[in-house]
């Protein structure tokens, strides 16, 4: 049914096959235009989107004027960059001036922000070409972009299946060559885990080395912007583009992201020699499909091979994350979200002259909201009132800082945790969405990261039923730079894993 | 004896309040945005102030020195380390429909003001000193009462939105009896004086760079204290003992009766002086407090708190003390003073060339009448303290009586133009013209034999007589002591 495509990244006719690294060198060099590479992912995009909807906004006009912006500064003989004129998808929660913007609901149909989030300003001024906004679940709630409002994304290895989620626009944009790169949001495994399933790299760098300005908040404390790519160097590249302080975020950790793309390069090396790699004990056994355990049980061989050791390390609190997690996010929507109410922009549902403020608040925000945000804004209300708050949010605050413990004591004896990224392949549409905690499973190995802090990794490992498995690798706060070496070396060792033709 | 007055005689009063101050910080306390009061709507507004979908807040590090600095000059224990929360609610005027506050970690707590009131000091307690950003102005357009029910529109201004805004909670202040309306005034004016000194604030009650709470609860004496009220809109000073005033006279009358107090919010009307109730708290929001995620927690380093006490100004009380001395005033007249919130008027005042004790006079008494008639604060009235030692300057010079002086002054409130304009147009200056004040006197002398008799006989307290008469016919504009001196050169 699906194919294993294992090949090298590198020039070919299509320049839609490149890697982000190979085309930002070849642009640079003059062989080929930002132009030509732009045109060919819109041709591309014209000629596969109808089948995977990985978009939601195309913008093909603001595309090529920047890729020949780029074009004329090279000409000029400006430099542009290692990405200067490759193009990248921008998952639709990063707000962008003048370009729609709905976070995948219906509630901000229509909106125009008047600003670039500064992970946007930050490609911009790195030269790439921003080629449109990539779907998503709503407000980034979710696992397979089922919970879009405006209709899911379809994984190209198997369009019957999700692509992930709440990133599987800009997974499954990448998976599909429709964009070299693309900016996904990891607040409980957003990027990582439809990286898993589409056979792409999605990292979640350190909370804070990434700017939140202009990202449209899920969970304040937890959202986190990354790279998507097919490479490893590639999303390292990206990484090093978008990351870095911001004034105009107080959370942004003030120091430079360690140098990712240098760790990338050197674990692409296939050397691992002295690398700990921490096997969480209580992560053995728990939920993992025996193909996704298989898949990762053979990456993990395949790393000692390089050099790597194995240790077991145990991180009790490990279980009680999930849970924390779910008090967590939903409290800090149920805040974020209240903006959103017909006021000041977006949908206006029943002001016709007859209705209440409230009324028209109430209408806005029923119609406007789809049902996994409005479970999340419940749950989250509850969890942060009068009498329930110590119970449920601050206890959920204590559950996070053994979490951040417990990841602390694992980082003693071993230099990154490995793990499976996501329990179970991409599933069929339609599959875990009658049951709101199975789909929630889908982010069991991913959230201790988030609620921690530290950057974590997919990097494709294997196939399970002919579809893709992710490696997770998980570092200190901080060390983005050893999960790069890792999730690098790996791919070196396994290769890459292409979809089928669509 | 006035119903506030009798309450107290029946039951203890025990009074909070909750005082906002707008920081005149040049820009907001979350975003670049400038601050300057009057702006043409939503044109001092980005992003950030606008709650816009994506935006973060960064926190003003002027607003954290100034309120640290307010907390230290209320002699309050400086937080290291605390955290700004949410306080969610739906209101349009909010952009975010939730508030970035403090709420069980704020920055400063635990202080204490000193008031001179009617010769004592009353030590009030503050609870607390926080930081938070305000919210935008709602106006409620096509209804008749200015209020959202039954208007047509509703506009709202964000210009204020974000502007930061310190909030100091007293201590309940127990034990103050029958004044505390006035402690309530007093503590509000001194500490405006306070905020004032610090040069955080231009404290402007009527633009809303102030603006008060008042929390009343009434008890039998050796009772547990009564259920409070907090009563909203009280923005004068005037307002906060009135308000406090209406809601002992109220309260006393639901416990006389048997009934029990609400706890509410109530709302004051500056024009009827009375409170009605707002919504009840029993319905009222659960603000759903958490730690603000977008702001790191504040720990203001101690050296820089120490260099901050160390540059705190002379407190205000030390100041209004040296002026005491320099007026050569007494206690009360400087209290009085003071708790008019008008020390700089008179200072003004009297650089502008009056006596001190002139300055006094006229500010507290003919120009607070104006004002209390007017229903507005002294400050609010048009006439500036250069007009007032003019005015005096007058008087000194024999050109004005009294009397003609508060006709005057009655002109210059009323905005037509400066003393000496308002003297001439209305044509009000003493008869001092010694002819025509001659004949007067002898008119009167002629229209009362009987009368000049008695004085020729040695009745000089009937001079009087003549001299009541001559004012008559000068229509009032002739000095008194002027024309007895003439009437007595003519007969005695």
């Amino acid at each position: 049914m699906t194919e294993q495509g294992n090949r090298a990244a590198g020039p070919d006719a299509d320049l839609t096959r490149w890697s982000a690294a190979e085309l930002g060198r070849a642009i640079g060099a003059g062989e080929v235009s930002a132009e030509e590479v732009t045109r060919a992912h819109l041709d591309r995009i014209a000629a596969v989107e109808a089948r995977v909807h990985a978009s939601l906004h195309v913008d093909g006009e603001g595309a090529l004027a920047a890729a020949r912006s780029v074009d004329s500064r090279r000409a000029a003989g400006q430099a542009v960059g290692p990405l200067g004129g490759v193009p990248v998808a921008v998952k639709d929660v990063l707000v962008t001036r003048g370009i729609p913007t709905t976070c995948g609901s219906r509630i901000l149909e229509n909106w125009l922000p008047p600003y670039d989030a500064t992970v946007v300003e930050r490609l911009r001024d790195a030269g790439l070409v921003m080629l449109g906004k990539t779907n998503m679940d709503e407000f980034a709630m979710g696992s397979s972009t089922e919970y879009s409002a405006f209709g899911p994304s379809y994984n190209p290895w198997d369009l019957s299946r999700i692509p992930g989620g709440s990133g599987g626009g800009s997974a499954a944009a990448v998976a599909g060559c429709e964009a070299p790169l693309a900016i996904g949001t990891d607040t409980g495994g957003s990027i990582r885990q439809p990286g898993a399933v589409t056979g792409t790299v999605g990292a979640k760098p350190t909370y804070g080395g990434t700017s939140r300005y202009g990202l449209i908040a899920f969970s304040s404390s937890l959202d986190t912007p990354g790279p998507v790519a097919r490479t490893v160097e590639d999303a390292a590249l990206l990484h090093a583009v978008i990351g870095g302080p911001d004034p105009r975020d107080s959370t942004s950790i003030p120091a430079p992201v360690p140098d990712v793309v240098a760790a990338a390069r050197q674990g692409a090396s296939g050397d691992l020699t002295g690398v700990r790699l921490g096997l969480v004990k209580e992560f053995a056994g728990e939920g993992a499909e025996p193909g996704v355990s298989a898949a990762v049980r053979d990456a993990i061989e395949a790393l000692t091979k390089l050099g790597a050791e194995v240790v077991e390390v145990s991180c009790p609190h490990f279980r009680y994350a999930l849970p924390a997690y779910y008090l967590i996010a939903p409290s800090e929507c149920s805040s974020n979200l209240a903006r959103f109410d017909g006021v000041r922009y977006g949908l206006r549902v029943g002001d016709d002259g007859t209705r209440s403020l409230e009324e028209v608040m109430s209408l806005t925000r029923d119609r406007g909201f789809g049902p996994e945000v409005k479970r999340r804004i419940m749950l989250g209300t509850y969890a942060l009132s009068a009498g329930y708050y110590d119970a449920y949010y601050g206890q959920a605050q204590k559950v996070r800082t053994l979490i951040s413990r417990d990841f602390a004591a694992a980082f003693a004896a071993a230099d990154v945790l490995v793990a499976p990224t996501t329990p179970f392949v991409a599933f069929p549409f339609g599959a875990r969405t009658s049951d709101p905690y199975q789909m929630y499973l889908a982010d069991l190995y991913t959230i201790p990261s988030n609620l921690y802090g530290g950057p974590a990794i997919s990097v494709p490992c294997g196939l399970s039923e002919g579809l893709p498995v992710g490696l997770q690798v998980m570092a200190p706060t901080m060390a983005d730079d050893r999960m790069y070496r890792v999730a690098a070396a790996l791919e070196s060792t396994v290769g890459l894993f292409t979809p089928p033709e669509l | 004896m006035s119903a506030s007055t009798a309450a107290a005689a029946r039951y203890e009063p025990v009074i909070g309040l909750e005082v906002h101050v707008e920081l005149g910080t040049r820009t907001k306390m979350f975003c670049g945005c400038p601050t300057v009061f009057g702006a043409e709507p939503n044109t001092q507004v980005c992003p950030v102030c606008l709650g816009l979908p994506g935006s973060l807040p960064v926190a003003n590090k002027a607003a954290i020195e100034a309120t640290i600095r307010i907390g230290l000059a209320l002699n309050c224990q400086i937080a290291s380390w605390c955290r700004f929360a949410r306080k969610n609610y739906f209101y349009p005027d909010m952009p975010k429909n939730f508030q970035i506050s403090q709420y069980d970690e704020p920055l400063c707590t635990d202080g204490w003001l000193d008031i001179d009131v009617d010769g004592e000091v009353v030590r009030v307690g503050i609870e607390r000193v926080h930081l938070e950003e305000d919210t935008g102005k709602t106006l409620h357009v096509g209804g008749a009462t200015g209020r959202i029910h039954g208007a047509t529109e509703s506009l709202v201004d964000y210009n204020r939105a974000g502007i930061p805004l310190v909030e100091i909670v007293t201590k309940p202040v127990p034990g103050t009896g029958a004044l505390a309306p006035v402690v309530a005034r007093a503590y509000v004016a001194q500490l405006r004086e306070l905020v004032r000194s610090l040069g955080v604030s231009d404290v402007r009650m009527e633009q809303g760079s102030m603006r008060c709470d008042v929390n009343t609860s009434l008890h039998r004496p050796d009772e547990p204290w009564g259920t409070r009220t907090e009563t909203k809109n009280v923005n004068s000073l005037r307002s906060v003992e009135r308000a406090v005033r209406a809601e002992m006279a109220r309260q006393a009358r639901v416990l006389a009766a048997g009934g029990t107090v609400t706890q509410e919010t109530r709302h004051f009307h500056e024009d009827t002086g009375d409170t009605t109730s707002g919504r009840s708290k029993e319905t009222a929001t659960d603000y759903r407090y958490f730690p603000e995620p977008d702001l790191v927690p504040l720990a203001p380093d101690p050296q820089w708190v120490q260099t901050l006490r160390a540059g705190l100004p002379e407190p205000p009380r030390t100041r209004h003390r040296q002026l005491q001395v320099h007026w050569g005033l007494s206690d009360l007249d400087m209290q009085a003073i003071v708790n008019a919130g008008a020390v700089e008027l008179i200072e003004a005042t009297v650089a502008a060339g009056a006596t001190p004790d002139a300055a006094r006079k006229w500010w507290l008494q003919e120009l607070s009448r104006q004002a209390n008639e007017a229903g507005v604060e002294l400050t609010a009235l048009e006439v500036s303290p250069v007009s007032v030692a003019e005015l005096q300057r007058l008087v000194d010079d024999g050109k004005l009586t009294d009397k003609l002086a508060r006709t005057v002054l009655a002109g210059v409130v009323a905005g037509e133009g400066t003393p000496v304009e308002v003297m001439a147009a209305r044509g009000l200056e003493v008869v001092s013209d010694e002819a025509a004040l001659g004949a007067a006197v002898d008119a009167a002398i002629a229209a009362n034999p009987e009368v000049a008799q008695r004085i020729r006989d040695g009745k000089v307290a009937a001079a009087g007589v003549l001299v009541g008469a001559v004012l008559r016919s000068t229509g009032g504009q002739a000095d008194a002591k002027a024309v007895r001196e003439l009437v007595l050169a003519r007969l005695c």
